[in-house]
Parts: structure tokens; C-alpha cells; sequence
């Protein structure tokens, strides 16, 4: 059957977000945040064995302007903390964030001091993965849980209620509805 | 060879040698605080001995009255294949020490270790800032009476 009886008159009707959605959840571009041993499940999870581009996301970006999804591989220090937030409010809306790993999750065995008990504490995280380190596929499974969400959003509905990124002079970006 | 170290070192300055004591063939020294750069200079530039490699230097916190801080001095002569350990005491209320960078310059990143997580200052080392934490964090997180997970808000977080 396929398209050919939907398209049949040259045409097919749908709703604006189920396309921009579509087209974002098949070509999330992770940023590759690797910063401990989880960093070695991630390239795998990116070599031919593992294969991500099987769902679109086999290109790592090493700049945030190009990036759609921070993959939080690691350990997470309060030194590194301003830098992994830094990059994080580098990348371009909409953006989504995988914590990767016992480590970026909840500080891991790491109980102590100088690491950061969790990455959700000073940002927003869409996917956790359990596991020390996570083994290729639990990734994977995490992409295709984000590629869940990524469908379930109101993409263009927010533009046109007239929502507006506003970025304050210090701080991080705030979302503000300019019509209300 | 520990022998020979032992009673080199009592030649060259007995005073300077508090106690020695040895454990499964590795000699330790304490040394007098006052007298480490001069013991480290001689262990070094003697002939036979010639120590010249730093092997490792690290602080300890014995957490007593007195002389609270140790700063262990790890040391190795690549010609003789054998070991000797210093260690100098610190007092809590003055917890300084005379670098030995000049000697083995391999301890200078040592050194600003030490000080980083023990609060040990040493004197006349050439750059002494914090190894590892944040250079305004006002912390030792290695002493014994530093909470495990850190002070709340010591490090501040982005905000969310």
C-alpha cells in the first residue's frame, strides 16, 4: 500500500507539529558530552557494532551550535559543572538532555566532595540511563525513549502562541509567552 | 643498604635525625623540619647514595595535638635500585614547610598537592595555588575534620 494510495492525488494532509516532529526525532544531532568512562559506551554506541545512525543520530557535533541532544557521559565535578551548563546554554532551542550513566544520574559511587550528586541539579534532563557504565543498547533505548518525547511535543503550536526565548544578561535563557 | 644510608646520614648531621625505623626492608627517617632541604640536598648529591628521583610527596593527618600534619617524602636512586622514606612533622598552628623543589624540581606539582588538600604551606615554592579545587574555595578537603561530602555551597552550582 505504502504512500501511493495516500498520495494519490498528489497530495496528503497532516498536522504541521506531526511533521516538524517527525523530521526532528529522526535527526537528533547529539552533542557528545564525554567526560569519564561512559565516554567509551557512547563511541561504541556510535561504532558500526552498535551503529546509532540506524536512528538518525550518528552525527556528533564537537560544537554546540550544531547539537540538538546532550549525551552527559560521566562524572560530573562541581569544577566542571559551569562548563558542561556553559555548553548546554550554547546549543540552539529546542534542545534535549540524556544523563548518561550512574555518575551524571545521582554522582554514582562518587559520594563525595567534589561531585556533583546528580547533572538535574543545576539543568533540566529529559532521559536517565541506569547502568556503570551503560551498555550500547541501554543508549539506544534512551535515544528511542527521547525520540518518544520529541514526538509527543508541541513544536510549532509554541511559535504561534507567540512564545519567545528571551535571554537575560546573566543567567540562562527563560521562556516567556509574549501574547498573554 | 638502609644500613649504609642510616649511618651516612648520622655522619652528615645527626641532629637533624628525629627517629628511623624500618618495615619489611623500606627505611623511613624523621627528619627534624628545620633540616629537610639540607637532608634532601645531601641525600641527593652524595656520591654513593644518589637519590634523585622524587618518587612521590603527599601530606597525612594524624589528627593529634601535636605535630598534627606529616608530609612523607617518597624517595628512589635509579643507580642503587633502593628506596628511603622522609617524613617531616607539622604543627596545626603554623603548618609550614621549606619547599623542595629547588632539590627535585618533580616536586613542585606535588608540593601545591599537598597544599591544596592539607592547607600545608610551603615556603619558597615558586607557584603555590590550588591543584585541584577552585582557586577561591577556602577549604582542605583532606583533613580529618573536613565533612566527606563537603561544605553545602561552599563550590556554587549554575543556576538551574
Amino acid at each position: 500500500m505504502g504512500l501511493g494510495t495516500l498520495m494519490a492525488d498528489g497530495f496528503l494532509t497532516t498536522r504541521l507539529d506531526e511533521v516538524i516532529n517527525w523530521a526532528r526525532k529522526n535527526s537528533l544531532w547529539p552533542m557528545p558530552m564525554g567526560i569519564s568512562c561512559c565516554a567509551i559506551e557512547m563511541m561504541a554506541t556510535a561504532s558500526p557494532r552498535f551503529d546509532i545512525s540506524r536512528f538518525g543520530s550518528e552525527v556528533m557535533r564537537f560544537t554546540p551550535r550544531q547539537c540538538d541532544v546532550m549525551i552527559v557521559a560521566g562524572t560530573v565535578t562541581y569544577k566542571m559543572a559551569p562548563v558542561v551548563r556553559k555548553i548546554y546554554d550554547q546549543m540552539p532551542d529546542p534542545k534535549w538532555v540524556i544523563s548518561m550513566g550512574a555518575c551524571a544520574s545521582s554522582g554514582g559511587m562518587f559520594r563525595s566532595y567534589s561531585v556533583v550528586q546528580g547533572i538535574d541539579q543545576f539543568m533540566p534532563v529529559d532521559v536517565y540511563v541506569a547502568g556503570c557504565p551503560p551498555r550500547p543498547e541501554n543508549l539506544l533505548r534512551a535515544l528511542l525513549e527521547l525520540q518518544g518525547q520529541v514526538a509527543k511535543q508541541q513544536s510549532i503550536g509554541n511559535l504561534l502562541r507567540g512564545e519567545k526565548i528571551i535571554i537575560p544578561e546573566s543567567g540562562p535563557a527563560e521562556r516567556v509567552n509574549t501574547l498573554t | 643498604m638502609n644500613q649504609r644510608i642510616l649511618e651516612k646520614l648520622n655522619a652528615y648531621s645527626a641532629d637533624s635525625i628525629l627517629e628511623s625505623s624500618e618495615f619489611r626492608g623500606d627505611l623511613t627517617v624523621v627528619v627534624r623540619k628545620d633540616d629537610i632541604v639540607k637532608v634532601c640536598r645531601f641525600l641527593r648529591d652524595d656520591q654513593d647514595l644518589t637519590f634523585d628521583l622524587i618518587v612521590d610527596l603527599c601530606g597525612v593527618d594524624m589528627y593529634r595535638p601535636e605535630g598534627r600534619f606529616e608530609v612523607v617524602y617518597n624517595l628512589y636512586s635509579l643507580k642503587n635500585k633502593s628506596y628511603v622514606r622522609l617524613k617531616v612533622r607539622v604543627d596545626e598552628d603554623n603548618p609550614t614547610v621549606e619547599t623542595v623543589c629547588f632539590v627535585w624540581p618533580g616536586a613542585n606539582w606535588h608540593e601545591r598537592e599537598t597544599f591544596d588538600m592539607f592547607g600545608i604551606s610551603f615556603k619558597g615554592h615558586p607557584d603555590l595555588r590550588r591543584m585541584y579545587m577552585p582557586e577561591e574555595y577556602e577549604h582542605f578537603p583532606l583533613r580529618k575534620d573536613y565533612p566527606l561530602m563537603g561544605i553545602p555551597d561552599a563550590i556554587p552550582l549554575p543556576r538551574k
